[in-house]
């Protein structure tokens, strides 16, 4: 295990074989700035181990409950408790237990990456004779040892990301905060980005918070909550998330597709519609119906498709909208407010 | 707390074997906010290093004070001076310039908090699980460093203007002028805890640093001036290095006793309260006061949260 802290177990270590241990724990939390109510009572738990995402537009409400949990806000109602500790009353034993990437940089990028992790080091306290040896480690695990002498001004927006999770790890937190880990970058450089962050699972005893608004990196989670207008929606794991609004979709090409949009509805009660060139239906188990529909079907098939629903159909059926819509809504004030809050809010 | 290598040594997915190290990080202690004091410190002393160009920059406006309005205006001065070939109208400001070499890169330094804060860094310190009363304290320590640094490289050039490189005198100065550095970089960070743009920060600086300067008696001897110009002298925390030093460089100088006394008398009379000397002690004694206040605004600014 590489990641225990001191000589004091906390709470959630004593209890080592009762059941899954919980490591973020949330109640009842509430912010407000000013009028703007950012976080509207939420309530959730993370357990040690997983990969936990917070999904959910701009201005939802994700950075603010990132930032409480993370001790740089006060909540203006409920309890956040990290790692075994209040976050609002044991600020220093949280910020000992956990390691943070924000969304912009934090990197100083006057300095080498050794520099950089050097500082982070000794503003942790990490013990004297762990520092280099720690310091390599991690940053072996991003790939970024052999650029240790360069300024991270000369570093690629992706190299900079890496290095910034190489750094919240090196103190050995129990927890990993990602603050939007992947945005304004490349879709080639995120999914490296992801490759670093699953790796890191394998050799970390870590659990891992993050906050999206890509659909598709919330995937990698074992469990996310859908969060909008400062409420979580739902909160599942992806694949019960996507069962719970049910339907696969199945396209078939045929000889004749009218003739199999008849057939279909006589013989399955299926109601079928052309889509993208293709006889377009939705049924309970795709996989599973589609050797009933090859052994029972009279009208010749040339080819089956079958996909599942993907997170953005979730998404639409929790919020009534898709993730793109709601940050698209640019008159809308309350997300107006959250970035001027965010931007001015800056500590 | 200790690191061990030994521990369970597992095998990755990708096969490779892995010492992991444990790292514990201690509560917190002394010990602990040193190394934060210590590491802030250090990295002002990095960027200075890397940064020479604003070494260099900085120490051009002392320098343009010295030689070119020294050398001007001494023309005009002159017959108010003693006449001598070891004294002149430089030797008369350069403590006051010597000041001013430490004046701007105290507070620019403060600015770099404004700087971090606008690039993310700053949310990297304040995150992490040290007083910060260590980072405000480091950030003053090592504003206070580069730029006693800086006015050490201006004390080169003492020999131009006349005053001599006793070493006793050389120490005493640069002792007065870290004291000084570190009050002017509170006086900074002070302000960097409010001021969230680093434009907003620089106009706001450069406003406040001519007065501080132009106040302080660097250019004119303190005896002799209204009322109003008096008061606001005093109020100047710079007038009470730069009265200590002045004193301190005319005692040393090559002159005869006859010119000593007049120096003493009407070029460096000691700072007045309403007719009462202030005492060297007490003059630097404000110093130290008003830059240990304004580290504790600093201190308790940086400890609000959101």
């Amino acid at each position: 295990m590489a990641a225990q802290a001191g000589t004091k177990p906390s709470p959630e270590q004593v209890s080592d074989d009762a059941g899954p241990e919980t490591v973020i724990s949330v109640s009842g939390l509430v912010k407000r700035y000013g009028a703007v109510e950012a976080v509207r009572g939420i309530d959730f738990t993370v357990n040690r181990g997983e990969t936990f995402g917070f999904l959910g537009p701009n201005g939802a409400g994700k950075s603010t409950t990132i930032k409480i949990l993370c001790t740089l806000a006060d909540a203006t109602a409920g309890t956040a408790r990290v790692a075994g500790h209040d976050s609002a009353t044991e600020r220093d034993a949280v910020r000992r237990n956990i390691g943070l990437v924000f969304q912009d940089t934090t990197l100083d990028s006057y300095l080498t990456a050794e520099q950089n992790l050097r500082f982070h080091a000794e503003l942790y306290g990490v013990p004297k004779a762990a520092v280099v040896p720690r310091m390599r480690q991690v940053m072996d695990m991003v790939g970024l040892w052999d650029r240790k002498d360069s300024l991270v001004s000369t570093y690629s927006g992706g190299m900079q990301r890496r290095l910034e999770i190489a750094r919240g790890l090196l103190h050995a937190p129990h927890v990993l905060f990602l603050d939007e880990p992947t945005v304004g970058l490349d879709p080639q450089t995120r999914s490296s980005i992801w490759t670093y962050i699953n790796d890191l699972k394998t050799r970390e005893d870590i659990t891992i918070f993050l906050t999206t608004h890509y659909m598709d990196e919330a995937e990698h989670c074992d469990r996310i909550a859908i969060i909008d207008h400062g409420k979580i929606v739902a909160i599942d794991t992806p694949e019960a998330l996507k069962a719970s609004i049910g339907k696969d979709r199945v396209q078939i090409q045929t000889a004749d597709d009218q003739a199999a949009i008849s057939e279909l509805a006589a013989k399955f009660g299926l109601e079928a519609a052309m889509h993208e060139g293709a006889v377009t239906f939705s049924v309970a188990s795709g996989e599973q119906f589609v050797p009933r529909l090859f052994s029972e079907f009279a009208v010749p098939i040339r080819s089956v498709s079958v996909s599942r629903p993907s997170l953005d159909d979730v998404f639409m059926s929790y919020t009534g909208t898709t993730i793109r819509d709601a940050e698209g809504g640019a008159g809308n004030e309350f997300m107006r407010n959250m970035h001027r809050m965010r931007s001015g809010g800056r500590r | 707390m200790a690191m061990e290598t030994t521990g369970p040594v597992e095998v990755s997915s990708a096969g490779t074997v892995i010492d992991r190290i444990r790292v514990s990080t201690p509560d917190r202690g002394l010990r602990h906010d040193l190394r934060a004091v210590s590491i802030v410190w250090r990295r002002e002393l990095i960027r200075f290093r890397t940064d020479r160009l604003r070494a260099i920059t900085s120490l051009v406006q002392p320098f343009l004070f010295l030689f070119i309005l020294g050398t001007g205006l001494s023309t005009l001065a002159g017959g108010n001076l003693p006449q001598s070939t070891t004294f002149d109208f430089k030797t008369f400001i350069y403590p006051g310039v010597l000041a001013m070499s430490v004046l701007f890169t105290a507070i620019f330094s403060a600015g770099s908090i404004v700087w971090d804060r606008e690039f993310g860094f700053l949310r990297e310190i304040l995150v992490a699980p040290v007083s910060r009363g260590a980072i405000v304290v480091g950030k003053c320590l090592g504003g206070a460093t580069i730029a006693t640094f800086q006015g050490v490289i201006f004390l080169c050039l003492a020999w131009f203007a006349h005053v001599p490189y006793n070493p006793v005198l050389i120490m005493s100065l640069i002792g007065m002028l870290l004291l000084l550095s570190f009050t002017l970089t509170a006086f900074g960070v002070m302000m960097a805890a409010r001021i969230r743009q680093f434009q907003a920060f620089m106009a706001l600086t450069q406003m406040l640093v001519m007065p501080l300067f132009f106040l302080s008696g660097a250019l004119y001897p303190l005896t002799g001036l209204p009322a109003w110009l008096t008061v606001l002298t005093r109020l100047d925390p710079l007038t009470y290095v730069v009265g200590p030093m002045r004193h301190l460089v005319f005692s040393h100088l090559n002159v005869s006793a006859q010119i000593s006394a007049i120096l003493n008398t009407h070029l460096a009379p000691a700072i007045t309260w309403d007719g009462w000397a202030v005492p060297l002690w007490l003059s630097l004694g404000i110093v130290a006061v008003m830059g240990l206040g304004m580290m504790s605004v600093a201190i308790a600014e940086f400890s609000k949260t959101e």
